[in-house]
């Protein structure tokens, strides 16, 4: 009996080669404990070396290697062959983002919307080093925990219809890693990143379509960070109308 | 020349949210502000034709009897069902409630969503009847 091998249908672009992107069919053998990452190094190293993706770690850390796997954002080194053969599958890049070549997305503007949330923990006056660290109880890990396990793999950006609608939104991502600092104990940076959190481009372009967080590999929930964001924007502004000399 | 060395920007087609059940789910949720805001101009006009005098009042009421208007109404609550239902059910993502350091579960929202709802009927249904059901 011959080995088992499944096809994989990958969309090809070549920049100043193609006007539209077009599909590529390759046959790879097929392994129970292969994932599509698996596949796709196959092609590289032993069909054809002009395929282009990202990828680093394998195991769903670095969150490289996100791919459309059959109409779904996926980590390639998490999407088991198993899963669908003796079915073809059909690998594409990111949706919603710019095809830079093959499987490789244009990722700026995530990149600029990620350092305009400013997500680093943002002090009134920084102690010196020698004064010890910054203490934080088990419960105050416990609020922000959750939204720190991202890792800007953009999943959640190719699943947001709003996204793909308004490429001004500020996005899931982002958002939830804003969440994750302003829900900081030690942070003292919620203002500074309300402009831009609360702003037009921001939470309430956010209409809970809820797939951001069904697509995250790590758990972070985006849209519940949204949600709680948005919450917290409406009451940051009922403040300030019942208390317009407070601090704000 | 060959084609610009430009990333490639896939279009957005109008049926995106075909094909995709969250998707769908999603816009069917939309489409139903609607028929709610169908519902809130037919109550807008039974207080236009209440204010022009009891002729016109019965003449509307009638009108609302119209086996087309009765279909509207059924369907529009059956949307505003469907859009409570799913709604309520994306409350505890809004609502993160810490009880003693706990965050209180999500069934526990939803059923506190359900909660306010039914204490909201009965006094609506207690300024309009005069008692409580």
């Amino acid at each position: 009996m011959p080995d088992p091998t499944i096809t994989l249908e990958v969309m090809r672009y070549g920049p100043g080669r193609d006007e539209t992107p077009t599909y590529q069919s390759y046959r790879v053998p097929y392994r129970e404990d292969w994932v599509v990452l698996d596949a796709l190094n196959y092609i590289k190293d032993e069909l054809d070396g002009t395929l282009t993706y990202r990828w680093s770690c394998r195991m769903g850390v670095c969150g490289s290697c996100g791919m459309m796997i059959n109409g779904t954002p996926k980590l390639s080194c998490a999407a088991f062959l198993k899963d669908y053969y003796p079915s073809a599958v059909r690998v594409e890049p990111l949706a919603n983002f710019p095809i830079a070549r093959d499987l490789v997305i244009v990722m700026d503007d995530f990149m600029e919307n990620l350092s305009r949330v400013k997500p680093w923990i943002i002090r009134e006056d920084e102690r010196p080093t020698s004064e010890g660290e910054y203490r934080q109880t088990p419960a105050e890990l416990d609020r922000y925990k959750q939204f720190s396990m991202c890792i800007n793999c953009l999943l959640c950006y190719s699943a947001c219809p709003v996204y793909a609608l308004e490429p001004h939104f500020v996005g899931p991502a982002a958002i939830a890693l804003a969440a994750r600092y302003n829900l900081d104990s030690r942070d003292r940076g919620s203002a500074e990143r309300r402009d831009i959190v609360a702003g037009p481009d921001g939470v309430w372009d956010c209409t809970l379509v809820g797939e951001c967080s069904v697509v995250c590999p790590k758990g972070v929930d985006p849209a519940g960070a949204i949600q709680q964001a948005k919450l917290a924007s409406a009451l940051d502004w009922m403040k300030s109308i019942v208390l317009p000399w407070g601090r704000r | 020349m060959g084609p610009p060395m430009t990333p490639y920007r896939r279009p957005v087609r109008f049926t995106w949210w075909l094909g995709h059940r969250g998707y769908t789910l999603f816009v069917l949720r939309e489409l139903t502000s609607l028929f709610i805001g169908a519902e809130a101009v037919l109550l807008l006009l039974l207080l236009h034709n209440l204010s022009k005098g009891r002729e016109s009042y019965e003449a509307y009421l009638t009108f609302l009897t119209a086996p087309g208007m009765i279909v509207l109404h059924i369907v529009a609550l059956a949307a505003a069902i469907f859009h409570a239902v799913t709604w309520f059910a994306l409350a505890p993502k809004a609502m993160v409630v810490r009880v003693g350091g706990r965050r209180v579960p999500p069934p526990a929202i939803i059923a506190a969503n359900y909660g306010a709802l039914a204490v909201a009927s009965l006094i609506i249904a207690w300024i309009v009847l005069g008692r409580i059901p």
